[in-house]
């Protein structure tokens, strides 16, 4: 079984929580022995894991013909992890004629890999490649992730006729509290209109795909994200936390999305009871001064940290050193990030309007807007050691369960079924 | 005749450094020494040192008749004594000159007399303290940070002895009334009150180099014309600035220095005296008293204490900073009192400002929000620390009390100990004397 697959983002060079799900997946699938995967991203930096599956940079495709010199190319390849082979392979099935663009030596589009303004032109010219992709490669199928290659899974189903398979790890609706973009509105519906399949994160965006975009149900399957388990180094990093009190944290992008303001109210409440508890906001957003003059104006900053945006292993520093971890979205399709304080052994509390509620049983729920029970249960893990052990262990085991390999294998069938191999 | 009142503000506050949360119960050292050095060196090598000399060449030129006032901060000098020795050393020949006062005011250039009275009168006795020790001189004028004033300072002020003090000529509070005049304070008419002069102060310390001013080029000749036709009555004349005015805020190459060197001589033609403070306060009596309510200072078109503090965040701070002062009191560990004084500098609130927000104000930080974080994380710590000297949950009062009784103690202890030697001596020259 051979799949081409569409995606943003791949590690270690991510913005976002899409290239981790990317990569998950993939090598979850990869652990079937007849899976072959290639995934094709706008910008591959070169030190991208490809043992398991193939890497084809965008920006590494030509969609002008031009003569080139052999070690030339290969040079130039090489920095994305492909070979000149290949690139005279894709040279070969320029389809139309593209010269009134602007391309580089090679012949080649340039892409900034990341969420740039011009986005939608990025995103045009992705699917410009994408069809020199689908001409070259043979593949089974087509799997394309989040709206940004949507429009290049469409152009390489018509192109190849195979049959098309979306992911959507988020919609426009969950970003926006429901003011969507209309633009990003229509690629989205176009792409679901065009798939043969529709895979989504979780029931909840399942059930958005279906009534706001208006999909036939039979259409739509729900495969949850899962976690890489943690590498000996990240589990090796030691708790550097200098005071000894609970510390109680929230980590994210600090935006309308995640629900900010309804932890730092709840905090002022748990700081009512239990004076010695601090809180500790990790990340950055455009609602971070607003958080921090909240903060100040409910009287607990000396109480209240801001620690600005965290990346890599600093993530994991602020994981060890916490004693509760909160995700209080207001709208999130999944939500990796509880799973993975869980897998550090840091019990959670995340909001029901979350997707990665629907599989975790030994975290606390509530409801976002709830700052009386999000306090409670905040308190409640802080003072009541077995109740903190309990969750603990019990969550850690759990999250243990939650693997790759078989949201793959849930992957495969709705492969197997889209293709008629039953 | 008319007289000049010259008088300088010096402060340099400890930045502090970039502090983590993660930096909380495990680093107790707050200070960014190398930006610390790097401005008070920067600022000696354009501003202090050069004006210094300045100054000293003119008082000696002009036959002693030039005369000016400073107030340094008890933090400022800490800095100079650990960096730039030679400034103190420029500083007490000056001194010694007699032309030049020392006037007092909060060791940490700290806004204590906003926040805590008791706080603000112990900060003005070490501050005195510093002085004395320092430059063998007493001071006699007091000063507020950043001439922050209001009736409820005055009042404390007059009770620590104090016969004058410096404050803004704030136009909200003079309304038609000239600031050229001594004034004195309504609640405690004992202190007599110097007004900064607007315009004139600004003239040189906002206004100098500004090409685009219709007056630039500013020559010395007509700003002291300008100071002598003003009316006949009006009589001090008081220019109050930050002393960076010289060669930092106007570099070298504006010209400051020649301009200053040339004021005494167009003055002696003109019949214009200068004064320092106290000599304006023992010559001169109050025609007026002047009523504040609401804390004014000399910063912004409002002079008011909204950069210090004017938001949520600077209000949260200060706070924060206020409850744990009366722990602090009872604390007696050196390095804890020191970081006490180090965190009050206004310097910290001002760098959460957020009326300047992108132009003016300098600060070391990106935006105030992160002075804010950096600000709190490194109070989180020091509360910690104070509170670690005494269990928490014993009240203010009851520990004060305890502490007391425990120091009463020690001294009785003392006291029957000596009188137990005396006995035993007693008793043993009367052995031998048997």
């Amino acid at each position: 079984m051979k799949a081409l697959m569409f995606g943003w983002e791949f590690p270690p060079h991510i913005l976002g929580g899409l290239g981790t799900a990317s990569f998950g997946l993939t090598r979850g699938m990869a652990m079937q022995p007849d899976m072959d995967i290639t995934f094709c991203i706008p910008k591959p930096w070169g030190d991208e894991d490809q043992s398991f599956l193939r890497i084809v940079g965008v920006n590494h495709v030509p969609i002008v013909w031009k003569d080139a010199d052999y070690n030339y190319v290969q040079e130039r390849m090489s920095k994305a992890g492909m070979t000149a082979d290949q690139y005279y392979k894709y040279r070969d099935h320029i389809y139309a004629d593209f010269s009134y663009r602007h391309v580089d030596d090679l012949g080649c589009l340039e892409f900034s890999g990341r969420y740039p303004d011009n986005l939608q032109e990025e995103i045009n010219n992705y699917s410009i490649v994408a069809g020199v992709i689908a001409r070259t490669e043979e593949f089974d199928i087509i799997h394309a992730h989040d709206w940004l290659t949507y429009p290049a899974g469409i152009h390489a189903k018509n192109v190849s006729g195979k049959p098309l398979v979306i992911h959507v790890h988020a919609t426009d609706y969950d970003r926006s509290r429901g003011n969507v973009n209309p633009t990003v509105y229509s690629i989205e519906k176009d792409g679901m209109d065009h798939a043969d399949h529709i895979i989504t994160v979780s029931n909840l965006t399942r059930r958005t795909v279906i009534e706001k975009y208006h999909q036939d149900p039979a259409k739509v399957t729900t495969v949850h994200n899962a976690v890489e388990p943690l590498s000996p180094e990240i589990l090796a990093i030691q708790d550097k936390k200098g005071v000894k009190e609970k510390v109680i944290t929230f980590l994210g992008r600090i935006t309308m999305q995640k629900g900010p303001e309804y932890f730092v109210e709840a905090a002022a409440k748990v700081l009512e009871k239990a004076p010695h508890a601090r809180f500790v906001m990790a990340g950055n957003g455009d609602m971070m001064d607003q958080m921090i003059r909240l903060a100040a104006s409910r009287n607990i900053s000396d109480r209240f940290h801001f620690t600005g945006f965290m990346k890599g292993k600093q993530v994991y520093e602020v994981l060890k050193a916490s004693d509760v971890y909160v995700m209080p979205s207001v709208s999130e399709p999944f939500g990796i990030s509880p799973l993975e304080a869980m897998q550090c052994g840091v019990p959670s509390i995340i909001s029901k309007q979350s997707g990665c509620a629907e599989i975790l049983d030994y975290a606390i729920k509530v409801d976002y807007w709830d700052i009386e029970a999000l306090a409670d249960a905040m308190y409640g893990i802080i003072t009541y050691p077995a109740l903190h052990k309990f969750l603990q262990e019990e969550g850690k085991r759990e999250v243990d369960n939650i693997k790759w390999e078989y949201a793959g294998q849930k992957v495969r069938r709705i492969y197997d079924m889209v293709l008629g191999n039953n | 005749m008319k007289t000049i009142c010259f008088y300088f503000q010096i402060h340099q506050p400890f930045r502090l450094k970039r502090y983590r949360f993660f930096d909380i119960g495990n680093d107790h050292y707050y200070y960014d020494d190398f930006q610390n050095e790097e401005v008070i060196r920067r600022i000696a090598e354009q501003c202090y040192l050069p004006a210094n000399r300045t100054l000293l060449e003119m008082i000696k030129s002009s036959g002693g008749k030039f005369k000016v006032a400073f107030s340094i901060s008890g933090v400022a000098l800490e800095q100079m004594e650990i960096y730039t020795p030679e400034v103190i050393d420029s500083f007490k020949e000056l001194v010694a000159t007699g032309n030049v006062e020392l006037l007092s005011e909060t060791y940490a250039h700290s806004l204590a007399s906003l926040g805590d009275p008791e706080e603000f009168k112990h900060q003005i006795k070490k501050q005195e303290d510093k002085i004395f020790d320092l430059f063998g001189v007493k001071p006699k004028v007091f000063r507020n940070t950043e001439l922050i004033y209001s009736d409820d300072i005055s009042t404390i002020v007059a009770e620590m002895g104090y016969k004058g003090m410096l404050t803004e000529g704030a136009k909200h509070v003079l309304g038609w009334k000239s600031p050229n005049y001594m004034y004195n304070s309504c609640v405690a008419p004992q202190l007599s009150l110097l007004l900064k002069n607007d315009r004139f102060s600004e003239d040189l310390s906002d206004r100098f180099s500004n090409y685009s001013w219709n007056e630039y080029p500013l020559t010395a000749d007509k700003y002291i014309s300008w100071i002598a036709e003003t009316p006949e009555s009006e009589q001090i004349i008081n220019l109050f600035m930050n002393y960076e005015v010289l060669g930092s805020l106007h570099p070298a190459s504006t010209g400051i220095f020649e301009f200053f060197k040339a004021l005494p001589r167009f003055a002696a033609e003109r019949g214009i005296s200068f004064s320092t403070p106290s000599e304006l306060f023992s010559l001169f009596k109050p025609v007026d008293s002047v009523s504040v309510a609401y804390p004014i200072s000399w910063v912004d078109e409002e002079r008011d204490c909204s950069s210090w503090l004017g938001n949520v965040l600077q209000k949260e701070a200060f706070q924060k900073l206020n409850e744990i002062g009366p722990r602090v009191h009872l604390c007696e560990t050196r390095r804890v009192r020191q970081d006490w004084y180090y965190l009050q500098s206004s310097d910290h609130f001002y760098y959460m400002s957020t009326k300047h927000m992108g132009q003016g104000g300098f600060s070391p930080y990106d935006n105030p929000y992160e002075a804010f974080n950096n600000y709190m994380n490194v109070l989180s710590d020091f509360i910690l620390r104070v509170n670690a000297e005494f269990p928490e949950n014993i009240g203010d009062e009851e520990l004060n009390s305890l502490t007391s009784t425990i120091r009463n103690q020690a001294i009785e202890i003392e006291d029957l100990r000596k009188e137990l030697e005396k006995y035993k001596k007693k008793a043993s020259s009367k052995k031998t004397a048997e």
